[in-house]
């Protein structure tokens, strides 16, 4: 758990102008309410199970364990979540807190468009209305998604300053929220942001871990050796590690390499960043001498982000948690690899956690096993893929 | 005592509110924003907000963005606007205000910045994503230093919140008009006369208010109920789109008040 004050060691904090401050004081204590409030939790519980069809399936991945030749190597099913990635699993539990305090609107940010295609959704169930900023860089990327998202009827807002990326879809998300706060939730997509989004965004990712260690023991009879995820604002991976921090088990989270750390054009914030503070909280970020932040770089767009939840460097610092990367080329060899031998076609994002495997998996001997969270499906990124191989569909 | 309280003393004994205008360092050189400087003094500037320009200035409008896109551009950065005030305070005793992301001012590190910033002779700070409780070893650098911390009150500021931030600040409080981002559009509601009246009380030093004021008339209506009038955007995208009607913009701004 973070501090009173919403820190994990010396990273998190709430660093917001004023008008958020007593919004975010409001969230933290209906919050602290819905965690306690059985109605509240039985409510989620059954729309995770009746709507987003929880739990989601551990898949033992035969052929690709023994096409790497070592490790055990399961696959938790987030991608056959209710919109395609695990996602949902915050914005729905966001949407019904909103509900509760008799909001009227959602808006939120998004990089791929899985979370405003979540938020959308969760919106469209609770009934209210639903705002979604997406940089324009990253609609091209992913019109698919911008139609889902206006067919479940939110307006989509196409951002078009700055990197015109997520953290350009963030700060003007912020803007509006500020405009807009009496009346309005903001659904953070990720363990980012000010306190106490990085604690609430863990705990309704938590299920993953949860179920995953249920199911570990039922087919396993016991933990597995290695989770790994990816890790753009890191909230997939908590989601699997936070149930496991206490167990003797491995954990590594995989940022975006992109082209690469020496050409400064990837988004590996441990590899590449150092601590600032950022987007209401610090943490580690990519940024220049002055503090500005850097352009980033990756060919999900899921993973395109400058800095990282701050729960994150606190795991790599007391060493609970190892990160590493993959490249652009590396995520796109699994992303095929998957595709072929699995007949699962994963996001990009996740991609980066099975190229880590295709490294690490081979090294290890046969009475191992990883999990690997596979956090969406690929079917978004299809598009974006042949145009990257130059193939017209 | 500083320059600032020092002015605001003066405005009471004259029976005068301050008027306070914003511009972004840098923007789109330092050498211009020296220029327009000394515009904002010969108008009658009581103290003079500097803008230091951040990649991501979430509380701010686009027109104030946009002035910090171009003073990146030029590659201005805190670093070079500190000397920038130095060269400033060769000829001009007005009181100068930073405003400034805290990650510009974290990267440079706290206590380098108060010490560089006193040396410059910067009168005061404003950090708009640095709330009171995150600002601790901050407020105690600049007690200790002698500038004054601004810090922001808005109208969702509760009791307890508005008394807290009051403690925290020195020199004077910046109250935000409006929810919204800067440059929006003013709405002075009775929910706002009320608010802001409760927040002169909570005070024992003057409150300025900006955010959204961008005519001489709206200028006229805070000064009636506050201490200082802060105007940005509109004086950031006069002196953008047409310099050469800054200076008489400004003069009437100040007239207003």
């Amino acid at each position: 758990m973070p501090d009173k004050k919403g820190y994990f060691g010396q990273y998190g904090g709430r660093f917001v102008p004023e008008t958020l401050i007593p919004a975010l004081q409001e969230l933290e204590a209906a919050y602290a309410g819905a965690k306690k409030d059985k109605s509240f939790q039985n409510e989620l519980k059954h729309l995770q199970a009746t709507y987003i069809g929880r739990p989601t399936p551990l898949y033992f991945a035969k052929r690709l364990t023994k096409h790497l030749g070592g490790a055990k190597i399961y696959l938790k099913r987030e991608d056959l979540a209710h919109t395609g990635a695990h996602k949902i699993n915050n914005a729905l539990g966001q949407a019904l807190l909103a509900k509760k305090m008799g909001k009227k609107r959602l808006i939120a940010e998004t990089g791929a468009g899985q979370h405003g295609v979540a938020t959308a959704t969760g919106a469209a169930l609770v009934g209210l209305e639903c705002e979604i900023y997406m940089g324009s860089e990253d609609t091209k990327r992913q019109a698919l998604n911008v139609f889902r998202m206006k067919l479940l009827g939110a307006d989509v807002n196409e951002v078009n300053i700055g990197s015109r990326t997520l953290k350009d879809a963030i700060n003007e998300a912020l803007r509006d929220w500020t405009t807009n706060v009496r009346t309005t939730h903001y659904v953070m997509g990720t363990v980012f942001g000010p306190h106490p989004f990085p604690m609430m965004v863990r705990d309704f990712q938590s299920v993953i871990g949860k179920e995953t260690k249920r199911q570990m023991f039922k087919t396993e009879g016991g933990l597995p050796d290695y989770l790994i995820a990816c890790v753009g604002g890191g909230s997939n991976a908590m989601g699997l590690f936070n149930e496991f921090l206490d167990d003797d088990v491995k954990m590594i989270g995989v940022e975006a390499g992109g082209k690469g750390i020496g050409t400064g054009e990837h988004a590996a914030r441990f590899a590449g960043g150092s601590l600032g503070v950022f987007q209401g909280c610090k943490s580690y970020l990519l940024q220049d001498e002055d503090g500005n932040v850097l352009g980033t770089h990756s060919v999900s767009a899921g993973l395109d982000y400058a800095s990282i939840g701050p729960e994150h460097p606190y795991l790599k610092g007391i060493k609970r948690v190892y990160y590493t990367y993959a490249t652009d080329t590396e995520a796109l060899e699994a992303f095929e690899l998957l595709s072929k031998i699995e007949g699962i076609i994963p996001a990009l994002e996740s991609a980066h956690a099975v190229a880590e495997v295709v490294k690490l998996a081979p090294k290890l001997s046969k009475n191992k096993i990883i999990v690997i969270n596979l956090s969406g499906r690929g079917d978004k990124d299809v598009q974006h893929v042949a145009r990257i191989k130059d193939i017209t569909v | 005592m500083n320059r600032i309280e020092d002015t605001f003393k003066r405005l009471k004994a004259e029976n005068k509110k301050a008027f306070i205008p914003y511009i972004m360092a840098g923007d789109p050189d330092l050498e211009k924003t020296g220029e327009h400087v000394m515009v904002l003094e010969e108008c009658g500037a009581d103290i003079i907000e500097l803008g230091v320009p951040f990649s991501d200035p979430l509380a701010d409008g686009p027109t104030i963005q946009r002035a910090a896109e171009r003073a990146l551009k030029a590659g201005v950065t805190l670093k070079k606007i500190i000397p920038f005030v130095k060269r400033i305070r060769n000829h001009s005793r007005t009181p100068i205000v930073l405003m400034a992301y805290y990650n510009s001012v974290f990267k440079y590190g706290e206590a380098a910045f108060i010490k560089d910033a006193v040396d410059a002779g910067v009168d005061g700070a404003i950090i708009p994503d640095l709330p009171p409780e995150e600002a601790e070893s901050f407020i105690k650098l600049s007690r200790a230093a002698n500038i004054s911390t601004v810090f922001l009150i808005a109208p969702t500021s509760t009791k307890e919140r508005v008394e807290k931030i009051v403690t925290a600040c020195s020199g004077f409080v910046y109250y935000v008009s409006i929810t919204g981002i800067t440059g929006s559009r003013l709405a002075l509601d009775e929910r706002f006369k009320k608010h802001i009246s409760a927040v002169k009380k909570s005070a024992d030093m003057p409150v300025a208010v900006g955010f959204g004021v961008s005519t001489p008339e709206d200028a006229a209506m805070i000064a009636r109920l506050a201490d200082g009038v802060i105007v940005g955007s509109a004086i950031v995208k006069k002196f953008y789109e047409h310099p050469a009607g800054a200076k008489e913009f400004i003069k009437k701004l100040r007239e207003a008040i």
